[in-house]
């Protein structure tokens, strides 16, 4: 008689807490408002400066050159940790940190983004602006740079080294 | 044609099995968190089985690590025949932030064949929960890869030695377009 009783009044309990469970992927679920979800690049504020590729604790930001103008900014996004070390560091304010947490995909490749930014250059000589002095000139490359192909990253990039060109990099006549 | 076969062959439940490979347990704790009532996985068939050989889905947490490959190997060899691997978390869909540690081996699809990723360290119990019902196509997934160009090839690149005098003006003779 008391195991019934005991029966009825968990019934009674269940009965009174309604129902708990979020009706998830039929409604939409907001996140909290300080949520930092997958970060969006604004490519017509970025300056390509590469402190958002320096600061990436997962090295998942690649900025690498294919000529003399276009600087290719990549987000791979793979294993981002979402930490908004980009978004805090960008001096233009390109980089947010959106609230979308719904990244399934089956390929990987989809929550990739890549930027190309146009470095303006001299107009007379076609070639960058380069930093005054040459311990600026040394830093100006030497941000972190990941080999996509070959799957290994090395902390130099190798543009300045002769007959080493960077990844898909264009032939750039040294005149 | 293999969604169909997929469909027809995982008609009934799904039933997971959990496998962690060298994570942090973040990630454990929100698969976990999915299956309390408040998020209740169990609505679309989905229960957690404690042995592979019972289990049509992995779901992975962790990175490839070398201690632990040739059991997260051979955990998926026990799995019977339709079965799928869902990498949760970015340790799983990328290798994580020590990646380049000499200990990881780098993200779980260069040990098993991923069929779903759903990144985020660790991922909400919602992200998981639509990474979920996406594969089994109660949902689209909402990402799309993000191409922007600020400036359209060609840009034309002008070399003072091309510079020539024709009569009053002086023009370049040929603008090089890159």
């Amino acid at each position: 008689m008391t195991s019934l009783l005991s029966k009825i009044r968990e019934v009674m309990v269940g009965w009174n807490a309604g129902r708990v469970t979020l009706p998830y992927p039929a409604a939409p679920a907001p996140p909290p408002p300080r949520f930092r979800g997958r970060p969006i690049f604004d490519a017509t504020k970025c300056i390509g400066c590469a402190g958002c590729a320096n600061n990436c604790p997962a090295r998942e930001i690649l900025v690498y050159d294919v000529c003399q103008e276009i600087r290719i900014l990549k987000y791979l996004g793979r294993r981002c940790t979402y930490c908004g070390r980009c978004a805090d560091v960008c001096p233009e304010g390109a980089i947010t940190m959106s609230g979308e947490f719904e990244n399934a995909t089956p390929a990987i490749g989809d929550i990739e983004q890549r930027l190309e930014l146009f470095m303006s250059t001299c107009q007379r000589c076609g070639r960058c602006f380069t930093e005054p002095s040459p311990l600026e000139q040394l830093k100006l490359k030497g941000y972190r740079f990941d080999d996509l192909e070959h799957d290994r990253w090395v902390f130099r990039s190798q543009g300045y080294l002769e007959n080493s060109p960077v990844v898909d990099d264009l032939t750039i006549e040294l005149d | 044609m293999l969604k169909k076969i997929c469909q027809k062959m995982l008609r009934r439940s799904l039933w997971v099995y959990h496998a962690n490979s060298g994570g942090c347990n973040g990630c454990d704790i929100e698969v976990l968190n999915v299956l309390t009532p408040y998020y209740d996985a169990e609505r679309f068939g989905i229960k957690l089985v404690g042995s592979p050989r019972h289990a049509d889905v992995m779901l992975c947490q962790g990175p490839a690590m070398r201690s632990t490959a040739c059991a997260l190997r051979r955990a998926y060899e026990a799995m019977p025949a339709p079965k799928l691997v869902f990498a949760i978390g970015s340790c799983a869909c990328g290798g994580g932030l020590w990646h380049d540690s000499y200990s990881v081996l780098g993200p779980v699809e260069k040990l098993l064949p991923v069929d779903f990723y759903i990144p985020g360290c660790p991922p909400r119990p919602e992200a998981i929960l639509y990474g979920v019902a996406a594969a089994a196509g109660l949902v689209d997934k909402k990402v799309a890869p993000v191409r922007f160009k600020q400036a359209e090839f060609p840009i034309p690149r002008y070399h003072p030695e091309h510079l020539r005098g024709r009569g009053e003006l002086v023009v370049y003779e040929k603008a090089e377009r890159v």
